[in-house]
């Protein structure tokens, strides 16, 4: 039996990992949402000032909030061992270029939008395996460099369905590390691929949901626990349909779900044209921000952030492949 | 030894089609078991397989193929539960809403078109000449919109409304060229200028060319 992992999908960070730091950008979109004020920073245009390109704004979304994260608690890049990133371009531009900056040893990751739980899986291994004191994690996504990618131009004249999401622009970052006290990585929970056979690139909600069902499930079992022992169990951007068919779906199961919510529910409001909510690497990225400030604030005690990722390939949706999708999950906890 | 192996696993086979019959509501637990089974079997019939091939022999590619096709089966009967339990959650689409903004807003550039096409024939021009010369200032108002960024806005509400009409053929194309025009002028623009116009195209000539032999038997 391998000492650290319990059950099928859990793994235990006995080491307790701490999040040292982190950060946060967004679009303007995201900045006159609800949770606007809770980003270090709100761009005023999709585009930053001399960019010729959706795709550079973006990268250096990326690179300015591990910067701004780094220098929070005056660390250089050269201080962290690892550097785990992802992003939705193809061949994950934006954290190859990121990492190129910051010219540290460099892991990149692509689990479309479970990017981000990934990576603070894989930071909570390396540090509890002794093979790293400080890891730097970033995740990004930008609507115009998403829309172009995986649907239409984003001048077309196009009806969205209701069912669509909004891909959120925004990059988060996270430097986890060893430290006395802080909010703690306590457990992570690595999903398997899920396929219900959903090919529909507007309705990413649905066919996600069943992947975050069964990595809850699993981590519950695995645990022992239920889902009142968290305070808020929170899935990274399901959206209002993908919510509703999880939350259906444990109904089904006769499990409650009262502290079921989503990353995408909450970033934008619902004046806001958005249709289904949120989506994006960017979601959970920039969210995770204000959900640890709100931990910070006492406000909860210990989360379960669940990564949801549609596995999405124009290539193969044109070829009528359906579309796995995969959540990781991970534990944190602040009781300071 | 091989054989008594094939064998048993054919009789697996034959076993798990009778758990495999559409429609079915699995319960869990026979779920995981049967694709568990299949999981196994198929990885010893792959490896079967192979060694056939490199003795020179085609064998067990039919036990391969049958197993492959009852995953799929039991994959489908996933599929078709799990379609059916979500497909009453989606929120509907504003049919009637969207129909009657798609009305108001085609007719209109419809009408805006036709006015344009009188005041050329009021200015002198045939009537065969205006149509192309009102085309030629709807294309071009169907582009500028696109440029200044209105275009998008009015597809939202009218859909079909601003599709359809000359105008949002020029959306497509000038909102591509705008879209990849950050690639350069060969790969981007003069690549994908066409991307989503492109099918419009190719099938609208494809069609025309019939109808045009159509009608010239006829």
């Amino acid at each position: 039996m391998p000492e650290k992992k319990i059950g099928n999908q859990t793994l235990q960070f006995n080491s307790k990992p701490k999040l040292l730091s982190w950060s946060s950008i967004v679009g303007p979109m995201e900045g006159k949402g609800p949770l606007g004020k809770h980003f270090d920073l709100v761009l005023k245009d999709n585009l930053l000032e001399g960019d010729t390109s959706w795709e550079k704004t973006e990268q250096k979304m990326m690179q300015h909030s591990m910067e701004i994260a780094l220098e929070k608690i005056k660390l250089q890049a050269g201080d962290l061992d690892f550097y785990l990133a992802g992003d939705l371009l193809n061949q994950i531009m934006n954290a190859n270029f990121t990492a190129r900056f910051l010219g540290i040893s460099f892991l990149g990751l692509y689990g479309a939008c479970s990017t981000l739980t990934e990576g603070l899986s894989l930071a909570g291994m390396l540090i509890d395996g002794g093979f790293a004191k400080q890891v730097g994690v970033s995740a990004s996504s930008h609507y115009d460099t998403a829309e172009r990618q995986l649907r239409y131009p984003t001048e077309m004249g196009v009806q969205r369905p209701m069912t669509a999401q909004w891909t959120v622009t925004g990059a988060g970052s996270y430097i986890v590390g060893k430290a006395d006290s802080g909010i703690q990585l306590t457990h992570a929970t690595i999903g398997k691929v899920k396929d219900m056979g959903v090919s529909n690139a507007n309705d990413m909600g649905t066919a996600m949901a069943p992947a975050a069902l069964d990595t809850i499930k699993a981590h519950l079992q695995d645990l022992g626990r239920s889902m009142s022992d968290y305070d808020i169990i929170i899935t990274g951007d399901l959206g209002v349909l993908g919510t509703t068919v999880l939350k259906e779906l444990f109904h089904k199961e006769g499990y409650p779900t009262d502290n079921i919510s989503d990353c995408g529910l909450l970033i934008y409001g619902p004046d806001q044209d958005s249709h289904s909510g949120g989506s994006g690497c960017g979601c959970s990225s920039v969210v995770l921000n204000y959900l640890l400030g709100q931990m910070l604030n006492k406000k909860a005690r210990r989360i379960l952030l669940v990564g949801t990722g549609a596995l999405l390939s124009p290539v193969t949706s044109w070829q009528g492949e359906s579309i796995p999708c995969i959540a990781h999950g991970v534990v944190l906890e602040y009781y300071g | 030894m091989r054989e008594k192996e094939e064998q048993e696993a054919r009789e697996r086979l034959s076993k798990r089609q009778g758990n495999i019959q559409p429609p079915t509501v699995f319960d869990e637990n026979l779920k995981t078991r049967l694709e568990k089974e299949m999981l196994q079997d198929h990885q010893k019939a792959v490896m079967w397989e192979a060694e056939a091939v490199n003795g020179g022999k085609e064998k067990y590619k039919s036990l391969r193929q049958e197993i492959e096709k009852q995953q799929q089966q039991l994959q489908q009967i996933v599929i078709n539960n799990y379609k059916k339990d979500t497909q009453k959650l989606a929120q509907k689409q504003t049919v009637v809403k969207n129909t009657i903004w798609a009305f108001f807003v085609g007719g209109l550039i419809c009408t805006f078109g036709q006015a344009v096409a009188l005041l050329f024939m009021n200015g002198g021009l045939l009537e065969k000449e205006a149509g192309s010369a009102t085309t030629v200032i709807l294309i071009f108002l169907g582009a500028l919109l696109t440029g200044l960024g209105y275009y998008d806005e009015i597809g939202k509400v009218a859909g079909a409304g601003s599709i359809v009409p000359i105008t949002g053929f020029a959306n497509s194309i000038v909102s591509s060229a705008l879209e990849f025009k950050t690639e350069g002028f060969i790969y981007g623009v003069g690549a994908r200028l066409f991307t989503v116009a492109g099918p419009v195209i190719v099938y609208g000539l494809a069609v025309s060319l019939v109808i045009g032999l159509i009608y010239y038997f006829i």
